[in-house]
């Protein structure tokens, strides 16, 4: 058996634990750079914000409805993540943490347990425990568990936040409950062609013939019919290190000269290089793009991308920004108006699997003052170590202008409590 | 510091081990023969660990800093900082931090039949008598204040 157990409005709950007024109020979390609208509690969404609304847009709402806008706070909801996820770990040795919100957990050899009074104890001790609300899906497979936590989500009176699809009436009710765009891993556009062929729920689709599922949606589609049948096809992944690492961002404003633009790609690749060496990897390919700004109409747009391969496999920030730099000199044009920039390193190897060369290979003195450099910035505070190429004054900070204070990982930020 | 027993016989008694916490150990070099041996060798104990003394339930402990001077006779100043943890289960005479329509404040608490009293331990402040209209929640157990001097 499989439970999903997932934070309910993770952000906006994180939130709300520090911050009791929130309490069934609307909130909405904005991007980095307070970008677009990336997490929203119920109240939010019933007032009509959408997912990804750009906050600029949506300003205006927000103050008519008042509605509490937040930059995310990664280190809030790191950290909170982590209490919900170590109180989970408790319950059984076998755990995926799927996501910053959300873990299946698997019980194999419990036969003798009442697996629902178990995720009503771990729904109650998680709540409790961190303030954050969680609903617990009991299956028998993955894809179900997420079925069944849907439903404990949407009920939350009548299944105490817990659900349990653990027989074959539960199951086809569940799965006749479930709308076809709803199913885990079934994307718009299957959908849109699954209701051509009068599939609108998840039962119909189970009905469908195997031959036709494997046909028009691969052995992925296949799995997927199985697992909503009962029968388990999907196990517990390890985490896998990353096929390809990006860092982009918008700018706080716009730009126009390469000098402004060459120093943003420099520390994008230098974000990039670093996270290659924290998972042990190589990589042997750059891609750098930049774009204009899509919401300015009246301005010329214009962007481009390029893929440049590295003659050597590498992870050193300096050979990485040798590059970086090439691709950025051959797709920026004069004359634009610059909003963003993004850095991806591709074609990611193990350090020990790396192809090597026969005619060239990185400087061997780039691995020992990459690692110096790596510590230093891991004790001493993020970028302390910085390259020449990178701005050193502070004019990049990220624009965070609604930040709430991380209450659970700096002491001078921790609650204050009038008596 | 409480020990996981693990099996006990006649002679010995095992305990489980337990990683939760860093602790560094003094380090004894006490070399092979050279010199005379240290009498304190036989009287090493592992050092303090504080995180292990004062937080039984690391994932649901939270710090909080107190502004004000309602509970001064608690032994809780302006300035303090609490130990909480949200964990613990709420009994009477327990301080703790409540939410009470939007707002956090802390008290001690009196459970009667129905009622609940937010006692303050200062005299110039008036128990609160939480009703049903107020909204009310117990977030957390206060188990210790850290005080600077």
């Amino acid at each position: 058996m499989f439970a999903l157990v997932d934070c309910n409005n993770f952000y906006a709950s994180c939130q709300r634990v520090f911050e009791p007024h929130l309490r069934n109020q609307p909130i909405v979390i904005l991007s980095n750079n307070d970008g677009c609208v990336i997490a929203r509690s119920n109240e939010a969404k019933a007032l009509g914000v959408p997912m990804g609304a750009p906050a600029f847009e949506y300003q205006k709402l927000f103050e008519e409805k008042k509605i509490f806008v937040y930059s995310s706070n990664y280190a809030l909801y790191g950290d909170m993540s982590s209490r919900v996820m170590n109180i989970l770990s408790t319950y059984t040795p076998e755990m995926e943490v799927y996501s910053i919100d959300e873990a299946f957990l698997k019980f194999k050899g419990f036969e003798l347990f009442d697996l629902e009074a178990l995720g009503l104890d771990m729904q109650r001790k998680v709540t409790k425990g961190t303030g954050i609300p969680v609903s617990v899906g009991i299956a028998p497979t993955k894809a179900l568990a997420k079925v069944a936590n849907k439903i404990a989500k949407k009920f939350p009176e009548r299944t105490k936040s817990v659900y349990s699809i653990d027989s074959e009436e539960k199951r086809i009710k569940a799965l006749k409950w479930t709308k076809i765009e709803d199913v885990w891993g079934i994307g718009r556009k299957h959908a849109q062609r699954l209701r051509l062929k009068n599939v609108f729920n998840a039962y119909q689709f189970t009905q469908l013939s195997d031959e036709w599922v494997r046909k028009e949606m691969a052995v992925v589609g296949l799995r997927l019919k199985q697992e909503l049948e009962g029968r388990p096809t999907l196990d517990l992944e390890v985490p896998k290190n990353k096929k390809m690492i990006a860092t982009t961002r918008s700018f706080e404003k716009m730009y126009n000269r390469i000098e402004d633009i060459s120093e943003r790609v420099s520390t994008f690749t230098a974000s990039c290089s670093e996270k290659l060496r924290k998972q042990q990897s190589h990589c042997n390919m750059i891609m750098v793009f930049v774009q204009t700004n899509y919401f300015r109409k009246d301005q010329p747009q214009y962007s481009r991308n390029i893929i440049i391969n590295t003659d050597f496999p590498t992870n050193s920030t300096i050979d990485l920004n040798y590059y970086a730099q090439i691709g950025l000199k051959a797709i920026f044009k004069e004359g634009y108006q610059y909003k963003k920039a993004g850095v991806i390193v591709m074609g990611i190897t193990p350090n020990n699997e790396t192809q090597l060369s026969l005619f060239s290979s990185s400087n061997p003195k780039h691995q020992p003052l990459m690692s110096v450099i790596d510590k230093m910035n891991r004790g001493y505070g993020k970028n302390k170590i910085k390259f020449g190429t990178q701005c050193l004054d502070r004019q990049w900070k990220m624009k965070q202008e609604r930040l709430s204070k991380c209450y659970t990982t700096k002491i001078k930020e921790v609650i204050h409590i009038q008596l | 510091m409480k020990l996981r027993s693990l099996h006990r016989t006649a002679t010995l008694e095992f305990y489980f081990p337990d990683y939760s916490s860093k602790l560094d150990l003094p380090f004894y070099d006490v070399g092979i023969s050279a010199g005379f041996p240290s009498p304190a060798d036989d009287f090493i104990e592992l050092t303090i660990d504080l995180n292990k003394e004062f937080i039984k339930n690391k994932d649901s402990t939270f710090f909080a800093k107190v502004k004000g001077h309602s509970m001064k006779d608690a032994g809780i100043y302006d300035g303090d900082l609490l130990i909480i943890d949200k964990s613990l289960e709420p009994q009477n005479n327990k301080i703790a931090i409540c939410q009470i329509d939007g707002e956090f404040t802390v008290k001690r608490i009196r459970i009667e039949k129905d009622i609940v009293w937010l006692i303050a331990e200062n005299e110039d402040y008036a128990p609160i008598r939480v009703s049903p209209e107020n909204e009310f929640m117990i977030w957390g157990i206060v188990t210790n204040a850290i005080k600077t001097f």
